[in-house]
């Protein structure tokens, strides 16, 4: 184990300024998808705004910009703001991004921001999350274990939790499911993020769930919808291998278990 | 239009708190979750390195070496009953998560791996202990998770985004709360047997913050605009490593697992302020160390206002596996390498170790003899019990909310169950609807982020991690100016779908409150005591303040203090080295 560094020196080369300070700011252009049927009808439209930001912020802080000081009425959800509360899903120009997780310089000059895809559009960037958290719901995603419970914890070895490591790390912020073409044409579909979370406890050595999940989801609804686009992994902001997982799923259903 | 809803039990909140509560809650009477936002956002999510619980796995530990370290940590403004109680019942409670599912990490035996935590240590302060049950450092994701998922599989009846604005009395009894629905704009009557506040912080007062946006003093507003009083609201957790400039929260499991903090000249200077725990000691003294760098010329960075966190001696595996997250925010929002780069950060507004003031079982009390409010309970960082005092160790929120979230759920069940409905007072919705209408009848005015965005900046400035009388004065005259401001504050939106700038000028509202209880209260404390440092007062005064704060908010808006003594037990003050 090295100690700390060995000089003032070597500490300032590694500080990059740049890094650890302010800098100066930059002009970006807001192309932002609207629809707010109190104002206009069911007709969406688009609106620009350009403003001066910090090329360090995040895109979300630029939202808060715009909605603070141009326009009140832009509905937009967050809250964490640094990607882990999963609220502000949207498309960044076509892309399915956390706009906390997107930094202005790296989309300078202009950006395009929409709702993501495959929900029912409320207002501006809201959308209507119930038929997502529907799917989720539907592949019982609670632990089922019906043999007592021992006085202390259930063993479970460092291998076993690692199995399903990748997949508890999901947000439900939808990036995936909304960023799905066949989710797009079919909302009975329960999409990406209801998989993935079934997987994460298919794979749980202490779950004994598993026959009504791969049930649930050798159904038509289920994962053999799936055309392996691969777009769900790469909108997924967490990094987790969605399409992966989904093909363990369907591997489990043809020779495991069935 | 007014729609009426009626329940046993209803909670505010669904975060840990509000969760654990309607686990507890929904087994026994109809209960229903009110919450502003989707449950899975809430800012337990976002909790990051463990939550102690002394299981023993790893090393010899003991709940009593816990209470301890609880009580010390706090710098002995803990309640010392309610914190012994509280790590007693957190070893069922780490259980009980684990039967629930909750993927901790796993020793080669495969129970509950356990780290090292600040402030956390063997015997009484002789060195540090793993203590910290963990899931890598998405722990508070994982309990997120695991509590919600219960909730589903109980079939939990939520009302998401729906703004809890009044609570409701009648004749001293609780009655129930009134609620915007944001997709809709309409006012909902919750008559209810009891209600349970689980609203979390109010963090979104300092610039410079680790709390989300949405967490803006909620609970602790509504209750005290009702008479209800705010609990050591001075007391306020300044985290030492948020993200430079950002406030983003860098977990202290990265100073648990071997991370150290260095000066602008490369010096690991905690050495000099706490030699025994070095980086791991309380999260005040490590805050009150970095601006004392900072202030002597020390500082990091070219502006040198922050320090650095060194992890690049860490092994690459613990710091890929173990510390995955916050390993992310410094390469997303620093662009910083840290695994051969330093990381810049400075402290950040944490964590509120006041708020409504309760007992163990989450009762709301009221006043100096603790009477309760029939009905009423809180529980979470909304609440305060008091098992933190001046000062949080770190991994105790989540187990606060955990075992206290539990006791007031289950609490508050017995009681719908025993008592009567209470009759609703005239025209319930009145109070919240004259303050929506003066927002959205007024077409001109001031603007609430320009008074959101002055009141953080002042904040941070004048009531952070030191403060002054002067400081504080004038921050009291600013929060006046502030407030006649508010009382101007109009909304462009004038629609009644989603609507959030009408909810954000409501939460700003609640945020002057939080700031105007918290500002009075670390005024009249003229001592330092865990994260409330005087400058003036540096010493803790054991003989005129070893008690705790209540403010009131009176009829003419004025600010009434009163104390309570702090309930001691067999801890006796010490002085705090490390």
């Amino acid at each position: 184990m090295t100690a700390a560094p060995e000089s003032p020196g070597e500490v300032l080369e590694a500080s990059d300024q740049r890094r650890a300070g302010a800098t100066g700011r930059v002009t970006l252009t807001l192309r932002i998808r609207r629809y707010n049927p109190e104002l206009r009808g069911e007709e969406s439209w688009w609106d620009e705004f350009t403003i001066e930001v910090d090329p360090n912020d995040r895109l979300l802080d630029a939202l808060h910009q715009v909605k603070w000081y141009h326009d009140g009425t832009l509905a937009l959800r967050r809250s964490c703001a640094h990607g882990i509360c999963g609220s502000d899903a949207m498309m960044v120009n076509g892309k399915n991004r956390l706009a906390c997780k997107v930094l202005v310089k790296d989309v300078l000059p202009k950006v395009t921001v929409e709702p993501i895809r495959g929900l029912p559009v409320l207002k501006d960037l809201y959308v209507d999350m119930e038929p997502f958290f529907n799917g989720y719901r539907s592949i019982l995603p609670y632990l089922i274990n019906d043999e007592g419970e021992p006085d202390t914890e259930r063993l479970q070895s460092p291998e076993d939790r690692h199995r399903f490591d990748d997949t508890t790390k999901c947000i439900l912020c939808a990036c995936c499911t909304t960023s799905c073409p066949v989710f797009w044409g079919d909302e009975e579909y329960v999409g990406p993020a209801a998989i993935v979370n079934a997987h994460r406890f298919i794979y749980d050595s202490r779950d004994h769930g598993a026959d009504q999940r791969l049930k649930i989801l050798s159904e038509k609804t289920g994962v053999f919808r799936c055309r392996t686009t691969f777009n769900c992994t790469e909108a997924c902001p967490r990094g987790i291998e969605v399409t992966k997982a989904i093909q363990e799923v369907k591997r489990s259903i043809l020779f495991e278990r069935f | 239009m007014t729609v009426t809803h009626t329940y046993d039990a209803v909670i505010v909140g669904a975060g840990g708190a509000g969760l654990r509560a309607a686990i507890e809650a929904s087994d026994r009477v109809r209960t229903a979750v009110i919450s502003k936002l989707y449950p899975t956002r809430s800012h337990t999510g976002t909790a990051q390195g463990g939550v102690c619980a002394a299981l023993g796995n790893v090393e010899e530990d003991y709940p009593e070496w816990h209470a301890f370290d609880t009580v010390k940590g706090g710098d002995y403004l803990v309640d010392q009953p309610a914190a012994q109680l509280m790590c007693e019942e957190a070893v069922d409670a780490i259980y009980e998560l684990e039967h629930w599912g909750l993927p901790f990490n796993r020793t080669p035996d495969g129970r509950i791996d356990q780290r090292r935590f600040g402030g956390h240590t063997r015997n009484h302060g002789e060195a540090p202990v793993k203590r910290a049950c963990y899931a890598a450092d998405r722990t508070g994701h994982m309990i997120l998770q695991t509590l919600y998922q219960q909730c589903v599989k109980r079939n939990v009846r939520f009302f998401n985004e729906f703004y809890v604005l009044d609570l409701l009395m009648t004749d001293g009894r609780v009655a129930g709360v009134v609620a915007y629905e944001l997709a809709t704009g309409e006012l909902h009557v919750f008559r209810a047997t009891s209600v349970l506040f689980a609203t979390g912080g109010f963090g979104r007062m300092f610039k410079v913050s680790s709390n989300a946006h949405t967490l803006t003093g909620d609970g602790p507003a509504v209750v005290w605009r009702r008479g209800i009083p705010l609990e050591d609201m001075e007391f306020f957790q300044f985290h030492p490593t948020g993200v430079y400039r950002m406030g983003i929260l860098l977990s202290e499991a990265v100073r648990g697992e071997g991370g150290i903090l260095l000066n602008g000249e490369g010096e690991r200077f905690m050495e000099r302020y706490a030699p025994t725990v070095k980086d791991l000691a309380p999260r005040d003294m490590v805050s009150r160390a970095i601006y004392q760098e900072i202030k002597e010329g020390r500082g990091a960075g070219p502006r040198k206002d922050a320090v650095w966190l060194d992890v690049r001696h860490l092994p690459r595996d613990v710091i890929e596996e173990k510390l995955p997250d916050v390993t992310e925010f410094a390469r997303v929002y620093l662009s910083v390498e840290p695994t051969t780069e330093l990381v810049p950060i400075q402290p950040t507004a944490h964590y509120a170790m006041g708020g409504i003031p309760t007992d163990v079982d989450g009762r709301v009390v009221l006043g100096a003899d603790e009477t309760p409010v029939p009905g009423l309970y809180a529980a979470g960082e909304c609440a305060c019990v008091s098992v933190h005092g001046a000062n949080r160790l770190g991994t105790n929120s989540l187990l606060d909310i955990v075992v206290f979230g539990r006791r007031g759920g289950l609490h508050m069940a017995e009681f719908a169950r025993d008592a009567d409905l209470p009759p609703l007072p005239e025209r319930p919705e009145g109070f919240a609807r004259g303050m929506l209408d003066g927002l959205m009848n007024r077409r001109e005015g001031a603007n609430a982020a320009d008074i959101r965005s002055d009141l953080q900046e002042h904040m941070f400035d004048l009531a952070f991690v030191v403060r002054t009388e002067t400081g504080l004065k004038k921050m009291r005259e600013i929060l006046s100016g502030l407030r006649e401001r508010y009382e101007r504050v109009y909304v462009q939106d004038t629609g009644r779908r989603y609507n959030t700038e009408l909810m954000e000028a409501v939460e700003l509202g609640f945020l002057l409150d939080c700031a105007d209880a918290l500002v009075a209260a670390a005024l009249a404390r003229d001592e330092s005591r865990g994260a409330h440092y005087r400058e003036d007062h540096p010493l803790r005064d054991d003989e005129h303040w070893l008690k705790h704060s209540l403010a009131y908010r009176q009829e003419d808006g004025s600010i009434r203090l009163e104390h309570k003594d702090v309930k001691l037990g067999p801890y006796v003050p010490m002085e705090r080295k490390y």
